[in-house]
């Protein structure tokens, strides 16, 4: 009986998803956690009184703007892969690089655009709370161009195209979550501030 | 190498693993290595080490809470500056024991010591994978915790001392460096040292969940997993979720330390001063930190509960009782884990309606758990029990978690919570229920598997005097706590003598510190059976308790990649211990339905004839797959 049960190896199973893939949403739950728990904080505290209020910089609307761009010509970048349209790839990477790029000189602007107004990072939580959300919002947004950088590094190396697209669907999955982030962000601080 | 490894198997299905043959030199085999086995012995040996760490602080202080009167020359040579001229305990470095008690044995023993553990290396040898999903990352975590160890341990010997604010670092004790001497460098370097950690566990965890959903062999569907790896399983998902706050609460913790912002610190005067922070909120931590904490205590108590479903069912010699109930029930603490932390928090000032809520819900979560106690009990119920050193620790796992888990009915009830909030009777509830009923798992869990870790047998006689002496030692420990807790003894308290009420208990208090100090000794004949039989032990034959599952189908010293030929597959559930019928008493997963004819159900019978069709075509792959290969 004994070689019987033998079997191939890694069978498929039926939700089985590519690992690498599938470790990043899990990462991308726990970026979500650490939001959902710094948001809900804000919340919390924000109910006790004693609470800052200001304006939110205008300039929220444009990096908004900027970072839905970014999406769309990622977008843009992965249908071209997936058809093995490479110069349309590396000019849509190159243009959500730099958008993502915009997006951090943005950002580091509407800390500027607070100073201004008086709220510091150090003073009431109101402003506390929001340099700790665009910050560390930021911090990621570092990586995920890091990651679009590595990516439109091996586009030019024609290691992207449609029968190799893993790692570009990995960033692609990651930059939109990013984005999707920071309108939530901006969403539930136009909601709540 | 290993990551390229799993990569390229991936892609051929010709790929045998007979010539697996890795030239690893020492540092890719026993430091730097992905092999999640090798790993798992990591995580194991440095739990150990910290557990070591850890009981001896605790000896330190049980030895001023018993004998308030001793004189403490001797431990000068260790702790220096700590032992005044008189002879006396710095008081301020008792909180700083007390809280490196709690934090290593919370995090460094029993989360990552047990679950580092034996989700490494378990998980892909019951599942039938390779290895985990990514072996790098699976090395990283090792040594993002290894990191967190080192600083942890400096941190111990820095002239301020150690972090002192209880494990919990509550601000603003532990936000301001004038509160205490703790609350400088110590508390810093326990940040640096937790954030290593969360990256640990959370490489882990990510790796963990993933190899389960992603590498399961053929035919190990969910319905057929260990009960084990749903144990695992779900104690990642736990941790997945809850760490990142911890985080969140760390990260606001260091701003308000190093950057003076007001997240948790509000109107705060010292020595008639007022300091500048305003509008912060100190109940908003214990938010943030209860909704971590309490999920914690289940991250740390499921795997042990996992080890012991496998070990009472094996050592019965009777399936599990229950296997659904087991599963529906660890699902239930999974999602009610994370709905109850507030009742940490009855007496923090927080709205007392509330509080009702989270009682109710935190005496839900009594549902599940005495679901699983009653499915071990049945399951050991008119079993053949074979009382393996494992099967008393698993057995003892089952008593402290029905002791300790009656006395958290109690303290659920936010009524009787105002009374026995922060006294002893807490202290005695978490150590029965949490500390000693995981750190039994982790034992049983180190007796069953060390035959598969090391290839040897641990002396078995010397695991029944380390059982009973701990048992009992552990009883007596903790069962008098209860009495002290209910008069209304405060924890984290440097002395007793000087109150009223208190001081009749020095008896009782003395005798917890020879119990403590006597339990601790028994654990030196675990530590001494454990090295032993590492090199000296009997050797183990390839099933020595006669189990079901895939790691024991593996060879006596599997190498990186687990089985030599392909990876087996799976026909049955892992609990088919003494089926009616069967010539032996246990039938291993990897044996077809249609080869135990004898023993099957009627339902079972119908799936033969599906499984002869299956086999026929794999038949068809591999003779495929042999005629390309030559
Ligand atoms: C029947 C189920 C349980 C209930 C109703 C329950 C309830 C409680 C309550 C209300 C407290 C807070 C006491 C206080 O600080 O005043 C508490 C403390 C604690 N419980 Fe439980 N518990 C249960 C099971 C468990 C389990 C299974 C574990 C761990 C595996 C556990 C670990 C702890 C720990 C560690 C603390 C103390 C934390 C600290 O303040 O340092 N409990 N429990
Ligand atoms: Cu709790």
């Amino acid at each position: 009986m004994e070689e019987k049960f033998a079997y191939i190896e890694n069978a498929e199973q039926p939700i089985a998803m590519h690992p690498k893939k599938f470790a990043l949403w899990l990462f991308i739950v726990t970026v979500v956690m650490i939001f959902a728990s710094l948001t809900s904080a804000y919340i919390v505290r924000q109910s006790e009184g004693n609470w800052l209020e200001f304006d939110l910089p205008s300039i929220f609307y444009y990096t908004s703007g900027i970072i839905v761009l970014s999406s769309i010509f990622l977008h843009w970048a992965y249908i071209s892969a997936k058809k093995d349209d490479l110069s349309s790839l590396r000019i849509g990477m190159v243009i959500t690089s730099f958008l993502g790029l915009a997006f951090l000189i943005g950002q580091w602007y509407s800390w500027i655009a607070l100073v201004d107004r008086d709220v510091f990072f150090v003073g009431n939580p109101a402003g506390s709370f929001l340099y700790v959300f665009t910050g560390l919002h930021a911090l990621h947004l570092v990586s995920g161009v890091i990651f679009l950088i590595i990516v439109l590094i091996s586009s030019f190396k024609y290691k992207v195209h449609s029968k190799n697209l893993d790692t570009m669907e990995m960033c692609v999955t990651y930059w939109h979550f990013l984005g999707g982030l920071w309108l939530y962000l901006f969403m539930f601080l136009l909601l709540n501030h | 190498m290993a990551t390229a490894h799993t990569a390229t198997h991936s892609a051929s299905a010709n790929d045998h693993h007979d010539d697996h043959e890795h030239h690893d030199n020492f540092i890719t085999k026993y430091i730097f290595t992905t092999d999640h086995k090798m790993i798992g012995k990591q995580f194991l040996v440095t739990g150990i080490f910290w557990a070591i760490i850890g009981g001896l602080l605790s000896i330190i202080f049980r030895l001023q809470l018993g004998f308030p009167d001793m004189e403490l020359y001797w431990l000068k040579p260790i702790l220096g500056g700590w032992i005044d001229d008189a002879g006396k305990l710095d008081p301020n470095f008792y909180l700083a024991l007390v809280t490196m008690h709690g934090t290593i044995m919370v995090f460094f023993v029993l989360t990552a010591g047990l679950s580092g553990t034996f989700s490494n290396f378990l998980i892909p040898l019951q599942i039938g994978a390779r290895d985990m999903a990514s072996g790098f990352m699976n090395m990283l975590s090792y040594w993002f915790f290894f990191l967190s160890g080192v600083v942890m341990f400096i941190s111990l010997f820095i002239e301020t001392g150690p972090a002192s604010g209880g494990w919990v670092v509550y601000p603003p004790l532990s936000a301001l460096e004038q509160a205490m001497p703790g609350s400088g460098l110590g508390m810093t370097m326990w940040l640096v040292a937790m954030t290593f950690f969360i990256a640990s566990s959370l490489l882990g965890g990510i790796n963990y969940i993933t190899t389960v959903i992603n590498l399961r062999t053929k035919g190990m569907s969910f319905s057929r997993l260990p009960l084990t790896i749903w144990a695992f399983f779900l104690t990642a998902v736990i941790g997945l979720l809850s760490f990142p706050v911890l985080f969140s609460a760390a990260l606001l913790l260091v701003f308000d330390r190093s950057f003076g912002t007001s997240f948790y610190l509000s109107d705060i005067y010292i020595g008639g001063e007022a300091l500048p922070n305003t509008g912060g909120s100190p109940v908003l931590y214990q938010h943030l930190f209860w909704f971590l904490g309490h999920p914690e205590v289940y991250i740390v108590l499921l795997p042990a509960l996992g080890i012991t479903s496998e070990i009472i069912s094996v050592n019965s010699r009777k399936p599990i009782f229950g296997y659904k109930a087991m599963i529906i029930s660890m699902l239930g603490i999974t999602i009610l884990s994370f709905i109850v932390w507030a009742h940490h928090m009855f007496v923090s000032g927080m709205n007392p309606f509330l509080g009702s809520i989270f009682m109710f819900l935190t005496l839900i979560i009594a549902i599940p758990s005495a679901v699983k106690v009653f499915n071990y009990l049945t399951t050991l119920w008119r079993g053949n029990l074979i009382f393996t050193p494992g099967m008393l620790f698993s057995i003892g796992l089952v008593s402290f978690f029905i002791s300790g888990g009656l006395t958290g009915i109690f303290l659920g009830n936010s009524a009787i919570d105002i009374q026995l909030h922060d006294t002893y009777f807490v202290v005695a509830h978490f150590h029965l229920v949490m500390g000693s009923a995981s750190f039994f798992g982790l034992m049983a869990g180190v007796y069953h598997w060390f035959p598969k870790m090391f290839g040897r047998m641990m002396d078995a006689r010397l695991g029944y005097i380390h059982f009973w002496l701990t048992f009992i030692g552990v009883y007596m420990v903790f069962f008098p706590m209860h009495y002290i807790g209910i008069a209304g003894f405060p924890r984290r308290y440097y002395s007793w003598t000087n109150f009223e009420f208190s001081n009749m208990y020095t008896d009782l208090n003395m005798f917890v510190s020879v119990a403590a100090i006597i339990t601790f000794g028994a654990q030196l004949i675990f530590l001494f059976n454990f090295f032993y039989s590492m090199y000296r032990g009997r050797v183990a034959s390839l099933n020595p308790w006669r189990a079901n599952t895939l790691e024991w189908t593996t060879p006596l010293h599997p190498k990186h990649g687990n089985w030599p030929g392909e990876i087996p597959t799976v026909y049955r559930w892992p609990y088919d211990y003494s089926k009616p019928g069967a010539a032996d008493d246990f039938i291993p997963q990897t044996v077809p339905l249609s080869a135990t004819p004898e023993s099957n159900l009627p339902h079972e019978q119908e799936l033969v004839k599906l499984e002869k069709a299956i086999i026929a075509d794999e038949e068809d792959v591999l003779v495929a797959n042999v005629s390309k290969e030559s």
